[in-house]
């Protein structure tokens, strides 16, 4: 980050920024104009600043500054006991809060060896699709809006509000969960959830074409889209990238097939692919994305009656006990305090899990060292990795590129800066 | 012979003396190196045709506290045709002279590189972008290592207002302990 000199802000001169600028780019040209874009941009979609070297209006070179929402997640985390940790999780990823959980969760679970039961696993996996298309939603309402097509933004929305009423329904709370824990969930799902989720999966075909139908063969939008920001399937995976910016690039990968966790093996879905490897790609793989989502919890839903009604590990040392419990079982009440004081301990070692979250590969990695505490834990953030590759993206585009190609890669800064 | 094993078997071949231990813990497959063999087992893990690791998912820094070596790195790569993910860890002696850098292998591991050098102060030799990255310019320490406090920030309340605001650490002030 570059930061301010002495208390205040000064006022610098060209060449003091240049030099400054300097240890992070090369300035090839002395033609060529800086210029800083954001931090309080609103299409670079939270406080990210880009350093732009540019030829009259084409960008010759790009510098990403990050790290103004830096809050050292992962140094607070060694500090809190594994089911505290949890609610840092959330505010990483601030679009899939549901998501980021899974991939910690998933994390503690395999570090203690255990796993959770089928009906817990079901309405994971049901959250976490909602998840994807919510958090979809979001990337399509300001990707559009960021090129001038206000009205997705307000159709969409619509929908993602209906999806964290549904959140809502099960959590307590829209957006910061925090409704999975180690070895299941925090209560069963209401009564209403099944209506809820039903409802949602007869209209939101037709929500979906009509998003379609605004944009998809919108001359407009194929113009600002098509052929901006090219990259081949070998290149992204030399940069990383993953989630739909891979997928869009001709490379068929999905963590969910390829290394299937929860019930994903016994779902059927399709992993869209798109082999043009712009904008454009990057935008129908998230649309039929959404579609497969759809496909994934109308299974679950299915699936949800016959997988018991254990939504919790049946182990005591893990799991609290029930709160009914508290009055008559001596044992239940030791249980509860020391699980809510000392917390539960995770044996020595390393395990890591990897999920798909809506923007990519989320990896969870956690040492453990025989206490209550991590020793390590570290996120590989989608976002942080796909960032990466903005600047060969937008390599000798113009500006207004810029702005598609930001909004296609689908960033989120809580997740980069963590 | 099962892709664990062919890794180990092929790392073996080619390093004899690189490899330190193998672990496998809850079926994570972690191999154990030298420092100095990291980067050209990397290149021998990406171009071998029976391997094929042409995807880096992520190096982490980690700071073992009271262990020594204290610090260690993890490689986690990926072949993408054999569907496979293991462990490449390595222990650092000494963060300021860390393993080769293998942003020459897969270009993303340069930005990688940068994340563990700006929190955990481990230099990556030959990568040329370490610089601060989530901190200010001017910070001082790598705040992901265990010696490092975790911190608090004192409630301003009207009579002690100034006190407070005149011992806050911004950046780009002089703060106590710096040269």
């Amino acid at each position: 980050m570059l930061a301010p000199s002495g208390d205040t802000v000064a006022e610098i001169t060209v060449e003091e920024l240049r030099a400054k600028m300097g240890t992070l780019m090369e300035i090839e040209d002395e033609e060529h104009m800086l210029l800083s874009m954001g931090p309080q941009h609103p299409s670079t979609h939270g406080v990210l600043r880009l350093l732009l070297e540019l030829d009259g209006e084409r960008i010759v070179n790009l510098a990403p500054d990050i790290g103004f929402l830096h809050t050292g997640v992962e140094k607070s985390m060694e500090s809190k006991t594994y089911t505290k940790g949890l609610v840092m999780t959330d505010r990483m990823d601030y679009l899939a809060p549901m998501s980021n959980n899974l991939g910690y969760i998933l994390a503690v679970e395999k570090l203690l060896g255990v796993e959770s039961p089928p009906r817990a696993q079901l309405i994971r996996m049901i959250l976490v699709e909602l998840q994807r298309i919510s958090s979809h939603l979001v990337w399509l309402g300001t990707s559009a809006l960021d090129l001038a097509a206000m009205t997705v933004f307000l159709y969409a929305f619509r929908e993602r509000e209906y999806i964290l009423d549904v959140f809502e329904m099960v959590a307590g709370q829209r957006m910061m969960g925090s409704y999975f824990r180690p070895g299941g969930l925090w209560r069963d799902v209401p009564e209403e959830f099944e209506d809820a989720v039903r409802q949602f999966l007869d209209f939101m075909p037709s929500r979906i074409d009509d998003y379609e139908g605004l944009l998809t063969n919108n001359p407009i939008f194929l113009k600002r889209t098509k052929d901006v920001g090219v990259i081949s399937g070998e290149d992204a995976i030399q940069w990383g990238m993953t989630g739909a910016c891979l997928r869009g690039s001709g490379v068929d990968w999905d963590i969910r097939k390829k290394f299937p966790y929860l019930k994903y093996d016994e779902v059927e879905f399709d992993v869209p692919v798109e082999h043009e490897g712009d904008v454009y790609a990057r935008y129908s793989c998230r649309m039929r994305e959404m579609r497969e989502s759809l496909r994934i919890i109308q299974q679950c839903m299915d699936m949800l009656p016959k997988a018991g009604k254990e939504f919790n590990l049946n182990d005591p040392k893990i799991v609290p006990p029930p709160r009914s419990t508290l009055g008559q079982s001596m044992e239940a009440v030791i249980h509860h305090f020391k699980l809510w004081t000392e917390g539960f301990k995770a044996p020595e070692g390393y395990a890591k899990v990897s999920i798909e979250s809506p923007r990519g590969e989320f990896m969870c990695y956690i040492r453990g060292d025989g206490s209550a505490k991590p020793a390590r834990v570290h996120f590989r953030t989608p976002s942080y990795v796909n960032l990466a590759a903005i600047p060969v993206l937008s390599k000798d585009l113009y500006v207004a590129d810029l702005i598609a190609i930001i909004g296609s890669t689908d960033i989120v800064l809580g997740e980069i800066d963590r | 012979m099962s892709q664990d094993d062919l890794v180990v078997s092929k790392i073996k071949e080619a390093f004899p003396e690189a490899v330190e231990s193998t672990g496998d813990f809850r079926g994570e497959l972690t191999v154990v190196v030298g420092q100095e063999f990291v980067h050209d087992i990397c290149q021998l893990l990406r171009d071998d045709e029976d391997l094929q690791y042409n995807f880096i998912i992520d190096i982490v820094g980690d700071d073992m506290l009271p262990e020594y070596p204290r610090f260690a790195v993890s490689y986690h790569l990926r072949s993408m045709d054999n569907v496979h993910d293991f462990r490449l860890r390595t222990t650092v002696e000494d963060p300021d002279e860390g393993p080769k850098t293998v942003g020459d292998v897969w270009k993303i591991a340069t930005w990688l590189e940068m994340e563990v050098y700006d929190l955990m102060g481990i230099s990556f030799e030959g990568n040329n972008s370490q610089r601060r990255l989530f901190l200010p310019e001017d910070w001082v320490g790598h705040p992901l290592r265990k010696d490092y406090p975790l911190g608090y920030e004192e409630v301003q309340f009207s009579f002690n207002y100034d006190a407070i605001q005149g011992k806050k650490p911004y950046a780009g002030k002089k703060q106590i302990g710096d040269e």
